[in-house]
């Protein structure tokens, strides 16, 4: 058993950093958020992740795939978590080698999810939205994630094609996400000075920040073994954490930076905002919970 | 990032459960636990079948991923915990076999492997709690022996202890991390008193140990003199890092245990309960996958476990307060009955936040030696 990420992983990981950085670092999330089109999603950039192997990852080779396998899936998630790259990425990724265009980027998938659907509008291909139904636009809480609500929510799950592995992949956003928001909060409190002093001295803040870590690492294992395992209660468990993790950690960054982080200034909004949006994608919270006690029930 | 283990990991597995089917029911009926120098006989009972079998040492072979397969299997047989043993072979002895010359390891390592010797731990004063550093405890050099004098509290197992891992001060005018010593003391030696301290469980687990003018033999030191402080972050960083390994394993069979309890006496129709019990089950899930993580960590870097242990003692310490906490909800009014194990467990559990470094404690290091923030009050 060697549970840490092998070398290949790795370098997948500094390979995805990098491109996001360079494309899509926190200038550019600041400039997209504040933008008057924020609900226009980058085309280029979906490209050039289709040609990066983002949708594809999982596809075998002979069908112009990478060849991964969810682990891997997992790690590129977690990295465009901790970037808040925009768009309907867990639909597009899933739907790679189904919807033409999917794989390489050039077409954009969206789904209903939850009774949402997340970039309807600047989606190519929408799954599981029927015929006759009208998604009705909202006002949404996250300014890059343009939101549809359906007249009905779907409570039952299972009818949605991928669902563990749509949560997962969700899960994995989430962990990036509150990895960031802990590093943020940790480098905002190592040179934030007050009485004379970095806050990062002070108790009280250093052990919001040490709380935010434990809660981001205990996420972390559980959402690599969901990757690795892919067991449905597993991945339920991991979910249920990640997107504690993920909202818990925006609000003490938040808190870390003060007034300052009240602010549209502060990037903390962002991540919190989203981390909300993630959460409301179907297999959140009380199903979740259910299941992991179903399971517990039932082990002789 | 894998989780199957190598097929000779499941042959050492298969192996041990295979031993535990034929050993356990041989095994007479467990102590009273009130009853310690029962318990005592029967815990270094068991050592000495382990030891007898190949498996005395398991806790220290080198190998983190053996050892979470030994607690595994041991923990799913029901097999007896390391109890009386648990400072020997989870705490001084790793120290001892780290830090130790071959002549102490010689000495002192077989004993406690064999179920030969207890141990106990002699860091904790009255006045030194969380600033363990602080201690007073003196230990004054005369001719081939130190003469020790001071007080120390919460010493586990101490009126059943052949030896104490003793923090003592060699030198009092130096800082105070740079003037303690670690010893190792006969607990048969003259000036000792023990007197055995009640806890809110009810139980005597721990005791007060008065020191006056005990002679320790200077061979009996642990690392260089004055040394002891990181002789102590060895010890500690065991403590922390892998000791509770088996209790996460048996949290998981209680939760277990508590949701078909639930199911029997019709809790189960609260969905506040059953939510409440899945929160639980994901959060022992993820412990239990943190384990398998810094033990990868550990084998593969060969390292004693580090910071990473407290990420680990401080989610399991709450959690585990949680798990008896949900455990009363299930019970209802048996909650109140100490006949119960659970209620009695659920006392118990309060201790964890604070033992081995109080989670404030735990955090500060966290946010310092992980996070890199500045030190301060």
């Amino acid at each position: 058993m060697d549970f840490r990420l092998t070398d290949d992983q790795r370098a997948l990981v500094r390979g995805i950093r990098d491109l996001l950085g360079r494309r899509f670092g926190p200038d550019a999330l600041r400039a997209a958020a504040g933008a008057d089109g924020a609900g226009e999603l980058d085309r280029g950039l979906w490209r050039e992740l289709g040609a990066a192997g983002f949708f594809a990852l999982r596809l075998p080779e002979d069908a112009g795939g990478v060849g991964l396998g969810l682990p891997e899936a997992a790690l590129l998630f977690e990295e465009a978590g901790r970037a808040l790259l925009p768009g309907p990425l867990v639909a597009t990724h899933l739907a790679a080698g189904r919807v033409p265009g999917a794989a390489e980027g050039t077409a954009v998938v969206t789904r209903a999810d939850g009774g949402l659907v997340e970039w309807l509008d600047a989606a190519d291909v929408v799954l599981g939205v029927g015929d006759g139904v009208t998604p009705r636009p909202l006002r949404s809480v996250d300014p890059l994630t343009p939101l549809h609500r359906l007249a009905y929510a779907r409570l039952d799950t299972g009818d949605v094609p991928d669902a563990h592995e749509a949560s997962l992949l969700t899960a994995a956003e989430q962990l990036g996400s509150a990895g960031r928001t802990t590093a943020l909060a940790v480098a905002h409190a190592r040179v934030r000075e007050q009485f004379g002093r970095p806050i990062g001295s002070f108790q009280a803040v250093k052990q919001l920040c040490a709380h935010m870590l434990v809660r981001t690492e205990v996420a972390r294992a559980a959402v690599y073994a969901a990757a690795v395992t892919a067991d449905p209660v597993e991945i339920a468990g991991a979910r249920l954490l990640a997107d504690e993790a993920a909202a818990e950690c925006a609000r003490d960054c938040l808190q870390v930076h003060g007034g300052m982080g009240f602010t549209w200034e502060a990037e903390v909004h962002l991540h919190l905002k989203r981390a909300w949006v993630r959460a409301a994608r179907g297999l959140g919270g009380a199903v979740a919970e259910e299941a992991v006690a179903e399971s517990l029930a039932a082990t002789p | 990032m894998e989780l199957d283990y190598s097929a000779e990991e499941e042959e050492f597995r298969a192996r041990l459960r295979h031993w535990l089917g034929t050993e356990l029911p041989k095994l007479p009926a467990r102590p009273d636990p009130l009853d310690w120098p029962a318990r005592r006989a029967y815990d270094c009972g068991w050592q000495r079948r382990l030891y007898d079998a190949g498996y005395g040492h398991v806790h220290w072979d080198g190998s983190p991923t053996r050892r979470l397969i030994f607690l595994e299997e041991t923990e799913r047989a029901g097999a007896p915990y390391v109890g009386a043993g648990f400072v020997g072979l989870l705490h001084a002895g790793p120290t001892i076999a780290a830090e130790g010359t071959p002549e102490q390891r010689e000495r002192w390592l077989e004993p406690v492997l064999r179920g030969d010797a207890v141990w106990c731990q002699g860091f904790s004063e009255p006045e030194a709690g969380s600033d363990l550093a602080s201690l007073r405890t003196r230990a004054v050099r005369d001719g081939d022996a130190y003469v020790v004098t001071g007080h120390k509290i919460w010493t586990s197992h101490a009126e059943i202890a052949d030896w104490c891992e003793l923090l003592v001060r060699t030198d009092p005018d130096a800082p105070k991390h740079r003037g303690i010593s670690w010893l190792a003391m006969p607990m048969d030696a003259p000036g000792i008193t023990v007197r055995p301290l009640r806890t809110l469980a009810g139980t005597a687990e721990f005791a007060e140990v008065f020191l006056d003018e005990v002679r320790v033999p200077v061979a009996n030191r642990v690392g260089a003199e004055n040394d002891g402080w990181r002789v102590t972050l060895v010890t500690l960083s065991f403590e922390r890092g892998t000791a509770f390994v088996g209790e996460v394993v048996a949290c998981r069979r209680v939760l277990g245990e508590l949701a078909r309890t639930a199911r029997k006496n019709g809790r189960w129709d609260d969905p506040v309960l059953r939510r409440r019990l899945g929160r639980l089950g994901a959060e022992f899930q993820a412990l239990w996958r943190l384990i398998q993580w810094n033990v990868s960590e550990a084998a593969a870097t060969g390292a004693v476990p580090g910071t990473g242990g407290s990420v680990f003692k401080l989610s399991y310490s709450h959690a585990r307060q949680e798990l008896y906490d949900a455990a009363a909800a299930v019970l209802g009014p048996d909650a109140l009955d100490l006949g119960r194990e659970w209620p009695r467990d659920r006392l118990s559990s309060l201790s964890y936040t604070i033992a081995a470094g109080t989670s404030q404690i735990q955090r500060n290091i966290v946010a310092e030696r992980v996070l890199g923030l500045p030190k301060g009050r």
